[in-house]
């Protein structure tokens, strides 16, 4: 049998035309029951599953089926009835080539591979799925005109957050601008409380009062409107983390318009004097609103205008080389070496907002060439089907239930009443007795509570 | 001449008179002491002792980490204080003059002022924006700016204009232990004037509440409002006027928002006559808000006159000193306008 499992293993190598060894075969263990969809906030620290013993494989089938939806005889306990193939089957992890960053102003570089787990896979799939359908529900709610104002959306970019939030811990502090509804939801808001903010109900993360901009979370300091400006408060985030000595780190982020910022570079020169762990990140979705980066700035090299600050530029669209990009910055910055420049080259499906149609400044054939050929669902997807880490059935099943999260997300987003009008003047100021704020006519004395 | 009289009553009384510069330095220095998040931020405030001395000694006593010398990029440092702020910290974040907040003013605005009404009260922000305000000596236009109006005008800010030593110890302690955006306007030409200082300043706990005005001195016929160095202006003026027997009321607001209206109110209604006095232009500016908020309140029915504003001139601030005298309130101003007031 042993001979079997190692034929099977070299075809399955040669299929994928990878070097790369999956677990051998016969290190599989029982598996009892399949594992639930897995929680967002798992953490890095998470220990590696062992592989599940396997059970009596003597029907597997010819290597070329492995990869279609076709159901496996093998009736072992735990099957799933929607899923006909038992997750002993799986592959449990797999490590990938990741694109060559380059660098600037380093010795090294993040590294050319990236372990994923079958959970770690899974669970990327889902948030990234999840932060897809919450921005095209968005899109949805916009055009009905429940969600007015401004609402810029993520479509295209999932793999930079989820990949930044898999690199850091829940305690690091990450900061971003106006692009916001992402990394809402990955630094732990759930889907109805951010849909319910852009409806702007009460029951919204900030209850209403701040919309698609002005989102916050534990050690997540928005959603910023002014450009540029979220870039020194992630500065002095950093600053306060190195003042504490709690060996925290911050992502502070922001776009290629807000790159020539000036008071970036104000914040790189402090960074880099006091040795500040700032992770300053670049999103290029290649435009800033309907300007290209060519139109834009003299270098686009986003990654080296950080000058004396070492940089990296890492492919956005992989979510696993996000990951491995961050947990080199974040590695970086803690051991004391002061700030870095992190460039992730990504997309935005939609335009710069829902109030652009995203179409006078760039060519559909270009945003349809990105969705088919680095789309970062997709890619994610296609890589743990091709290494048997998951089946087409289970994509579809967290599919359907991401689905259902954001349609009952939306339905709580619609149906939330709006905030009283007694709070109109509340959260002036924090831990104050309440003052009296003059209304529209000298007749109106409204009252603040903090 | 306000001077010798408290230098005066000094030697009589042999209480300890201290320059406002050394009360905001004890303040700061007790704070600093007190909690170990309080540090402070600005240009040469390490090193160079502060640029007007104000934090002499606190490098030396308190190292790198609690106070830190910054490069000469205000919004970027205004935006790694509220940053700081956000993250647990309380920053005291000094302006070398509030001519320079105005490089940084989207952050003391858009990241700190807005922000805990944005978060719904999640994220405070706990931190205190600090410098010398307005009119200096032979500065010039670009450095000469009074900018309580402007920052007065935004809600979730706190705006603090101490007036004489006591004032400024006091406010700059409440000041940095406010969970709030505090801008607390300094004035340079105040710096190294003496006051006595009462009994109970000297303790490490003394506060002044933001937010209430204090009545410098009683008065029946008219109510001088002001704030910062015109109201020793204004003390002086009542002093020539009370040789005439008109005697004034005199109002240091020690706060601009929000702004102690009962106060004026029940001055006003007392004395039946206002005339307000600020260094800052007239157009839109605190003289402007006390009017109309006098008219909008019981106070109104109480005027025998229309009330009066006594402001700086409403042009850029010149350089030569016959010109630049005559651009700021000074004595006669006030006497001229409080008799105007008084039809007298």
């Amino acid at each position: 049998m042993k001979n079997m499992l190692t034929i099977i293993s070299n075809a399955l190598c040669r299929i994928t035309g990878r070097n790369v060894l999956l677990i051998d075969l016969s290190e599989y263990v029982n598996v009892t029951s399949p594992p639930a969809v897995p929680a967002l906030a798992q953490t890095q620290a998470q220990t590696q599953r062992q592989p599940p013993k396997p059970p009596p494989v003597s029907t597997r089938a010819p290597a070329a089926q492995l990869v279609s939806a076709q159901a496996d005889q093998l009736d072992t306990p735990g099957t799933r009835a929607v899923v006909s193939r038992s997750f002993a089957d799986f592959t449990s992890q797999a490590t990938f080539d990741i694109k060559k960053c380059d660098v600037h102003r380093l010795e090294e570089g993040p590294p050319l591979k990236a372990e994923l787990t079958r959970e770690q896979g899974l669970r990327y799939y889902r948030i990234m799925q999840t932060v897809r359908r919450m921005e095209l529900k968005a899109d949805q709610l916009y055009k009905q005109k429940i969600i007015r104002g401004f609402c810029h959306l993520y479509d295209g970019q999932e793999a930079c957050a989820v990949g930044i939030e898999a690199a850091i811990n829940p305690s690091d502090h990450l900061i971003t601008a106006y692009r916001a509804h992402g990394y809402t939801y990955t630094r732990g808001i759930a889907v109805k409380e951010i849909l319910a903010e852009l409806t702007g109900r009460r029951g919204g993360v900030a209850k209403g009062k701040g919309g698609s901009m002005h989102m916050y979370a534990p050690h997540f300091y928005g959603g910023n409107g002014i450009v540029g400006a979220q870039v020194p408060l992630g500065a002095g985030i950093a600053l306060a983390c190195q003042y504490q000595g709690n060996n925290q780190v911050c992502v502070a982020l922001y776009g290629d318009g807000a790159a020539n910022q000036g008071q970036l570079f104000e914040s790189f020169n402090m960074a880099a004097l006091w040795k500040l762990p700032c992770i300053f990140t670049c999103e290029n979705n290649q435009y800033g609103m309907g300007t290209s980066v060519e139109r834009a700035s003299a270098s686009t090299d986003y990654y080296k205008r950080g000058d004396f600050i070492p940089g990296i530029r890492v492919d956005g669209m992989d979510v696993l080389c996000v990951r491995e990009a961050f947990k080199f910055a974040a590695e970086h910055c803690r051991s004391g070496k002061g700030p870095i420049v992190m460039e992730l080259k990504t997309y935005r499906y939609h335009g710069h907002s829902m109030s652009d149609p995203g179409v006078s400044y760039r060519t559909r054939e270009e945003i349809q060439e990105v969705r088919s050929k680095s789309d970062p669902i997709t890619m994610l997807k296609e890589r743990m089907l091709s290494n048997n880490m998951a089946s087409v059935e289970e994509f579809k099943e967290i599919d359907i239930a991401i689905r259902k999260e954001v349609e009952e997300a939306a339905q709580y987003a619609t149906s939330d009443p709006e905030p009283p009008l007694e709070e109109l003047c509340n959260h002036i100021f924090s831990n104050d007795s309440p003052l009296e704020v003059r209304g529209t006519n000298p007749w109106a004395r409204l009252k603040s509570v903090s | 001449r306000l001077k010798n009289i408290v230098l005066g009553w000094n030697d009589l009384l042999c209480s300890k008179p201290m320059m406002v510069r050394d009360a905001l330095n004890q303040a700061m220095d007790e704070e600093l002491e007190r909690d170990e998040r309080v540090f402070l931020l600005g240009e040469e405030v390490a090193q160079y002792d502060g640029a007007y001395k104000v934090s002499r000694g606190l490098w030396k006593k308190y190292g790198d980490k609690r106070i830190i010398d910054t490069p000469i990029t205000e919004m970027g440092f205004a935006g790694i204080a509220v940053g700081a702020a956000m993250a647990g910290l309380r920053p005291i974040c000094e302006f070398m003059t509030f001519n320079f907040s105005m490089q940084a003013i989207d952050q003391i605005i858009n990241s700190a002022a807005k922000t805990y009404y944005m978060s719904a009260g999640f994220q405070a922000v706990p931190i205190v924006f600090r410098g010398p305000n307005g009119a200096s000596a032979g500065v010039a236009a670009q450095h000469s700016q009074c900018f309580a109006a402007w920052y007065a005008h935004c809600p979730g800010l706190k705006v603090v204009s101490p007036w004489n030593a006591e004032d400024a110890k006091g406010l700059l302690k409440s000041a940095i232990r406010d969970d709030n955006p505090v801008v607390f306007l300094e004035n340079e030409l105040m710096y190294g004037v003496p006051f006595e200082m009462s009994e109970e300043s000297q303790s490490k706990d003394f506060t002044i509440p933001i937010g209430k005005a204090k009545v410098e001195r009683q008065g029946t016929h008219v109510s001088l409002v002001s704030h910062s160095r015109y109201v020793s202006h204004c003390l002086d003026a009542a002093v020539v006027l009370a040789k005439e027997g008109i005697e004034c009321e005199v109002i240091n607001l020690r706060t601009i928002r929000p702004l102690d209206v009962e106060c004026i109110e029940t001055s006003v209604m007392k004395t039946n006559h206002l005339v307000t006095v600020e260094g800052g232009w007239p157009q839109f500016g605190v003289g402007a808000e006390i009017c109309a908020r006098i008219m909008e309140g019981p106070a109104f029915n109480y005027l025998d006159a229309p009330a009066t504003r006594v402001t700086g001139v409403d042009i850029p601030m010149p350089y030569a000193k016959i010109l630049e005298d005559n651009s700021l309130p000074q004595i006669k101003d006030i006497i001229f306008s409080v008799k105007k007031t008084l039809n007298v």
